[in-house]
C-alpha cells in the first residue's frame, strides 16, 4: 500500500469530517454553504484515492483499526472555534499544494492524473482559505491559532517539504520538541472518538448500509 | 461593512441571465466564493453575474394618467381575433 497516497486519502477524509462538523453551525449563513461544500470535496477526493488504492473504498477507509490510519495529527483536532478551524483550513491548504504538486509529478500516470485533478477543485479552496486569512490576519485570534497549529501544519509533510511549507506560511520551522506528537505517524486523543462516530453506520450495518 | 449583492445565473451559453438570488457579503472575493458554493457547486450555471445591490439603478414607478391602452398588449383582445382568423383560415381551406 502506497503511504504516501495512504496519508492522503486518510488527511481527505477526516479533514472534510471535521470541516463538516460546522454544518448549520458557521458563523454566516454563506459561509455555512461554502464551508460545508468544501468539506464534501475533500471527502470526495478521499474516495477518488481510496478508490486507487483498493477495490473497495468504503473498505479501505473504514474497516482498519485505529492505529492503520495515516492522518496527521493537525486534521484530527476537534477545534471549537472559527479562528481556529479557518487556521486549520488555511494552513492545510498550504501545505496540501506542496503534496499535491510532489504527486503531479508522480511516474505512475494514474496517480499524476489524479493529483491534477484534485488540484483544480484544490485551487477554490485555496481561493477561500486565503480569503480568509486576509480577513483575520490581524486578530489577535487567529494569530494565536496559527501559532498554536503550525507545528500541526509542519508535522503534516515529510520532512523534506517543510522548508517550502515554511517559506509559503512566513514562519519559521518548528522545533523538534514543539513538534512531539503532532507529527504523521502518531495520533491525537480525539481521533479515537472521531472515528468511533465515522464507523458507526459501517459496524452497525457491515454489509453495507443502503440510502 | 456587508453589502448585499444580487446573483445572476447563466444557464448555458447564450442564454440571459437570470436573478438567481442575494449574498451578504464584505467583499468581492466572498461575494465570488460564496456564490461559487451557492449558486455554481451543482454545475446549474455556466457564469455568474455579482452586483452590488446599491449599484442597481431601480426604476420602479410609471405615471399612466390618462389612460392610454392602446400603448398596451392588454388593449386588444388578441383572443377573440385570433379565433376570428382561425375561423376565416379554416373556411377558405374549406
Amino acid at each position: 500500500m502506497n503511504e504516501l497516497l495512504l496519508g492522503l486519502a486518510d488527511d481527505e477524509l477526516v479533514i472534510g469530517w471535521r470541516d463538516s462538523e460546522w454544518t448549520g453551525i458557521a458563523p454566516m449563513l454563506e459561509e455555512d454553504v461554502a464551508f460545508s461544500s468544501i468539506a464534501q470535496n475533500e471527502i470526495g477526493h478521499a474516495r477518488a484515492v481510496y478508490e486507487l488504492l483498493a477495490e473497495d473504498a468504503d473498505a479501505l477507509a473504514f474497516d482498519r483499526p485505529l492505529d492503520a490510519y495515516r492522518c496527521a495529527p493537525l486534521v484530527e483536532l476537534r477545534l471549537l472555534d472559527w479562528a481556529h478551524a479557518i487556521a486549520r483550513r488555511w494552513l492545510y491548504e498550504v501545505a496540501d499544494e506542496i503534496r499535491i504538486a510532489a504527486l503531479m509529478e508522480d511516474d505512475d500516470a494514474r496517480v499524476a492524473g489524479l493529483a491534477a485533478k484534485i488540484n483544480r477543485e484544490e485551487a477554490y479552496h485555496r481561493m477561500h482559505a486565503e480569503m480568509w486569512r486576509e480577513r483575520l490576519a490581524d486578530t489577535p485570534q487567529f494569530r494565536a491559532a496559527v501559532e498554536d497549529l503550525w507545528p500541526y501544519a509542519a508535522g503534516m509533510l515529510p520532512a523534506k517539504q517543510r522548508e517550502a511549507l515554511a517559506a509559503r506560511a512566513h514562519r519559521s520551522l518548528p522545533s523538534d520538541k514543539l513538534l512531539l506528537g503532532k507529527e504523521r505517524g502518531g495520533h491525537t486523543e480525539q481521533l479515537a472518538e472521531l472515528w468511533d462516530e465515522m464507523t458507526m453506520v459501517r459496524h452497525s450495518a457491515p454489509a453495507g448500509a443502503q440510502w | 461593512m456587508s453589502v448585499v449583492w444580487e446573483v445572476f445565473r447563466q444557464d448555458r451559453k447564450g442564454q440571459p441571465f437570470e436573478h438567481a438570488g442575494s449574498i451578504v457579503a464584505p467583499d468581492a472575493d466572498f461575494a465570488e466564493a460564496w456564490a461559487r458554493e451557492q449558486y455554481g457547486r451543482r454545475g446549474e450555471s455556466v457564469a455568474l453575474w455579482l452586483v452590488p445591490r446599491e449599484q442597481i439603478h431601480t426604476v420602479g414607478d410609471w405615471a399612466d394618467e390618462f389612460d392610454l391602452k392602446y400603448r398596451r398588449v392588454d388593449g386588444y383582445s388578441i383572443k377573440a381575433r385570433l379565433k376570428e382568423a382561425r375561423e376565416r383560415a379554416a373556411a377558405r381551406a374549406g
